[in-house]
């Protein structure tokens, strides 16, 4: 029988971070082994854990999962959060990689240059105010529904969300523009597994800060 | 009654690629628009069919479906080419993910400063030998089928095989230590498909030049300084 699924990354947001949303969202509990020092990385690489030398991996239902994109086709399918059939997948698919796209670029730009910070940022909101936010209102305006896809709630609404809170971080009032993506942001704030795991004390991890960020460096480079 | 799926993007490789290859793998025919001024591609975002103002883009079964994998994940499964059950999903999806990952330090390759594209090349073979490689030689050496999962072709053969094809170019002799790749190679090769896919004259594109970097930098106007990974 297999136990609860098991996470393998350093204590902090990174890559790992949607799947920790995906399966909480999901109401699977699980576990964590964080990655504390380049040591234990060396580790799980000699032990063949890591089908790529790379983490996050994830160990569930007797695989060694790695890559966040197989991690969570893998859970969402399992867990019902993808579309009902090829079309509803496909749209979903097209969301998530827009919504994945811009959420790389926050990923990263922790690590840009001091000189090239300023830009970076600047580069970020443009792109979700005019590239990707305005994508997202226009689907609630067309369709009026609860959910972005097939009027049920998927793997798209969690990582929307994820997407709105971390924007947020790094400009509060991003949504001004964008009404429907506030209501949006209620009422899936309030679904019991998010708003569990949007409590304190939840396995969410805190924005990556200057510590974090060299202790993640020690770990990987 | 849907036509053939039609293909927009740039008269080469680029992120639309892996489609072409799995289109041909599956014995789809398909009609491309080739973008060769910008004013074509700010027609396709004028007429909103961009879904976040980019290419590639693909009119299939009447959606504009943007977004690389979005595109593959639907044909793979349309065609049968992802594996009969979730496991078999998963497994295909870690594959092709490594695959996507290497061919992605390919990508960005001919848009490099030629200082760059040294460290890159040298890059690409290291990760290729020592990352890559190692693991679908492993995989293909362990249950001893013709294919990487589930003893059926696969999407993952598919994205393989174009890896593969790829490195080689840049340095031809790369499968020397790999022999169960070698032999893939020539198994999928002659898939009659794959086979016609690879003969002169098909919609397969050329390793890209300096002609199709300027197209690029020309219709998307993007004329940033690109860095090695």
């Amino acid at each position: 029988m297999a136990g609860k699924p098991r996470l393998h990354y350093f204590n902090g947001r990174g890559r790992m971070e949607t799947i920790r949303w995906l399966l909480a969202a999901a109401g699977v509990e699980y576990e964590e082994q964080f990655i504390k020092s380049k040591e234990d990385l060396e580790k799980l690489k000699k032990d063949g854990d890591l089908l790529f030398q790379q983490v996050p991996m994830v160990e569930i239902d007797g695989m060694k999962m790695v890559q966040t994109r197989a991690i969570l086709n893998y859970i969402a399918a399992k867990y019902n959060l993808c579309g009902k059939d090829l079309k509803e997948k496909a749209l979903m698919d097209m969301y998530i990689e827009g919504i994945m796209d811009l959420g790389e670029m926050i990923l990263m730009h922790p690590m840009k240059p001091a000189d090239a910070k300023e830009k970076d940022l600047a580069l970020i909101i443009e792109r979700a105010t005019t590239r990707y936010f305005p994508v997202f209102e226009k689907v609630f305006k067309d369709h009026g529904q609860d959910y972005l896809v097939g009027n049920k709630f998927s793997r798209a609404d969690v990582q929307l969300l994820e997407l709105i809170l971390i924007t947020e971080e790094l400009k509060p009032d991003i949504l001004s523009k964008f009404p429907l993506l506030k209501a949006y942001k209620g009422r899936i704030s309030n679904i019991p597994t998010i708003k569990k795991f949007l409590q304190p004390g939840s396995a969410r991890k805190q924005p990556m800060d200057e510590k974090k960020l060299a202790e993640a460096i020690k770990i990987f480079s | 009654m849907a036509g053939k799926p039609k293909l927009y993007y740039f008269d080469g490789r680029g992120k639309m690629e892996p489609i072409r290859w799995l289109l041909a793998a599956a014995g789809v025919e398909f009609e491309e628009e080739l973008l060769e001024t910008r004013e074509q591609y700010e027609k396709l975002l004028q007429d909103g069919d961009l879904l976040f103002q980019q290419v590639p883009m693909v009119e299939i079964d009447g959606m504009k479906m943007v977004q690389t994998r979005a595109i593959l994940r639907y044909i793979a499964a349309k065609h049968n080419l992802y594996g009969k059950d979730l496991k078999e999903q998963a497994l295909i999806d870690m594959y092709v993910e490594g695959t996507t990952d290497l061919m992605g330090l390919i990508l960005m390759y001919p848009f490099l400063s030629p200082e760059d594209k040294e460290k890159q090349l040298a890059t690409i073979i290291d990760k290729a030998t020592k990352r890559y490689f190692p693991v679908y030689e492993k995989v293909l050496k362990d249950h001893g089928q013709d294919f990487l999962v589930g003893n059926q072709f696969s999407w993952a053969d598919v994205h393989l095989i174009e890896s593969i094809l790829m490195v080689e170019e840049k340095s031809c002799d790369v499968l020397s230590e790999f022999p169960q790749l070698q032999a893939f190679k020539a198994r999928i090769s002659n898939i009659p498909n794959i086979k016609k896919f690879l003969e002169p004259g098909s919609q397969r594109k050329p390793v890209p030049d300096d002609k199709y970097v300027e197209t690029v930098r020309r219709v998307l106007q993007a004329y940033y300084v690109v860095k090695a990974t």
